[in-house]
């Protein structure tokens, strides 16, 4: 385990709030069969967490924990110091999945207003925040077309929008590049930086691709395979901002090779 | 345009051909004597049978001697059948998505309810279309016609529940995760999403009700005596007067009239899916 990630350690001195997200021992059993041990996570105000691991070790069902999608079986969850449950309620984050998750009856526009309309703000206020949102992520001159006229990486930047048009100062997001090409998703990659560093906002991330975990994140936690534990939490101390010339920094490459032992260790024991 | 004029062809094809098969059919029938290819009682009296033009042209003709035209009187009867229908239908439209809606939310009102909305179904509805007819029409608040309403109702509901249900669960599982992420309701989320996503459904069911309603209105007419409508006109026709050429007029106006009933609702169908997609279906 590395010790010593600013952000992490700020946020466990921060004592009974425990960060914007505060793990404690949470595990999900599905039956019989664990699926998650008790994982205990921290992620502090600002930071850009990952989490990282072979495909059905249980990062994206802690996720959904995090969220109150998914109930865990046992531990604690605090979000933005409340039960997750209550977090949800309050929409205290915001979240972006795997597929766009766009509703193909609404424009653009209209999808990045949903969760505006459902928590009952004006229409101007709405049309407002979209338009502002659809500039931030470059789509503005596509607002009246519907979901099916966009491509997958536009889809998913509309999702990127909505999940920020009430402006949550926490994002969940859910392999969001998953099932983009390799150069878009580069590009994805870069925008959501840039995004989050006009925003500030504090960012909790599944992906199994160990490049785009370091490229991104200020920690990589590197899960074991199912039932998924944590192995490590890595602190990425690549300099800001990162930019394309980041992707050929040395450290860069060394960070992915610690990040693919630590990630071995866990898939062969 | 080019579209349009290809299905115009395609439709005065296929009406061709029915008359060439009734045409046929009778010509075969009258030369034999009604006995090939099969033997059909009636149909060897070229009264019992006639020519598709005499039944066209009998619209046009008084149909009780003097006085009003057969189509003239066919349209005042179809307007109260169609009363009927639009009652029924809107009715059973209602409750249909009710009970699917209910079904789609609890699994334990499914189990409990589900099954008799099924045997509903099984129960020949002609048994108990008079008791209905005649129980309604002993009821003075109702208007006479509300028991023929009914039972166009009674035919809707059954297409509206399935369909209703089998859309609303046809909505993603990962739209239903988005908006639980907003603290959304279980409400808002019928309305946001269950019931968008079952759209395209919840008109099929519609189209299959909208015929289904103009058969119970008919049948109810038939069957409740005085009750008059398209219904009412066939029995005339059928067993009072028994006027062939009449009788097959009505049977078309009655056949007509279920292909209007389906329209209307494909209309709104193309309205509504255009607004939905923006995008010409």
């Amino acid at each position: 385990m590395s010790a010593g990630e600013p952000a992490l350690a700020a946020s466990r001195a921060d004592a009974g709030v425990g960060g914007v997200v505060a793990l404690r021992g949470v595990s999900k059993d599905y039956g019989a069969t664990p699926a998650l041990a008790p994982v205990s996570l921290d992620v502090a105000p600002g930071a850009f967490v990952s989490l990282l691991g072979p495909s059905g070790c249980g990062k994206s069902t802690l996720l959904r924990i995090v969220a109150d999608l998914v109930e865990p079986s046992a531990g604690s969850v605090t979000v933005a110091g409340r039960p997750a449950r209550e977090a949800r309620e309050r929409r205290d984050y915001g979240m972006v999945f795997q597929a766009a998750t766009l509703f193909d009856w609404r424009t653009i526009r209209r999808n990045v207003e949903l969760p505006l309309e459902v928590m009952g703000w004006r229409a101007a206020e709405r049309r407002a925040r979209a338009q502002r949102m659809l500039e931030l992520v470059d789509l503005a001159d596509v607002a009246d077309l519907r979901p099916p006229q966009l491509s997958g990486g536009m889809q998913q930047r509309v999702a990127i929008a909505r999940a920020l048009a009430f402006e949550p100062a926490l994002l969940l997001m859910d392999e969001p590049f998953g099932a983009l090409d390799e150069l878009t998703r580069e590009r994805m990659q870069d925008g959501l930086l840039a995004i989050r560093a006009r925003t500030g906002t504090t960012v909790l991330f599944v992906t199994h691709s160990i490049p785009e975990a370091v490229f991104l994140s200020s920690s990589v936690v590197v899960m074991s395979a199912r039932p998924g534990r944590v192995l490590a939490e890595i602190p990425v101390d690549l300099p800001e901002p990162r930019t394309e010339d980041t992707r050929e920094d040395p450290r860069f490459f060394q960070l992915v090779t610690e990040v693919r032992e630590t990630l071995r260790r866990g898939v062969r024991p | 345009m080019r579209q349009g004029a290809r299905r115009a062809i395609g439709v005065t094809g296929v009406l061709a051909a029915l008359v060439l098969l009734w045409e046929g059919y009778r010509a075969l029938a009258l030369a034999t004597g009604a006995t090939w290819p099969i033997a059909v009682r009636g149909t060897g009296n070229a009264q019992q049978f006639p020519h598709v033009w005499d039944i066209v042209l009998a619209y046009g003709r008084p149909y009780r001697g003097a006085g009003e035209t057969l189509g003239a009187f066919l349209v005042g009867e179809a307007g109260a059948t169609l009363r009927e229908v639009a009652v029924g239908f809107a009715l059973g439209v209602v409750i249909g998505f009710a009970l699917g809606t209910l079904f789609a939310h609890s699994r334990l009102a499914e189990r409990a309810l589900m099954p008799w909305v099924v045997v509903s179904q099984t129960v020949p509805f002609l048994a108990f279309a008079p008791i209905l007819v005649v129980a309604t029409g002993s009821i003075d608040a109702l208007p006479d016609w509300s028991g023929v309403a009914l039972l166009s109702t009674y035919l809707v509901v059954f297409p509206m529940t399935v369909g209703t249900l089998r859309g609303l669960r046809s909505a993603p599982a990962s739209g239903e995760e988005l908006l639980r992420s907003y603290g959304a309701s279980a409400w808002t989320r019928l309305w946001r999403l269950r019931v968008p996503a079952a759209v395209p459904q919840l008109f099929a069911a519609a189209k299959v009700g909208a015929t289904a309603a103009v058969v119970g209105a008919i049948v109810g007419e038939l069957s409740a005596p005085g009750a008059g409508g398209i219904g009412g006109a066939l029995f005339d026709f059928g067993r009072v007067s028994n006027n062939a050429l009449q009788l097959f007029a009505t049977a078309l106006a009655a056949g007509l009239l279920g292909i209007a009933a389906y329209t209307v609702v494909a209309l709104a169908e193309r309205a509504v899916l255009r607004r939905f997609t923006g995008v010409r279906a």
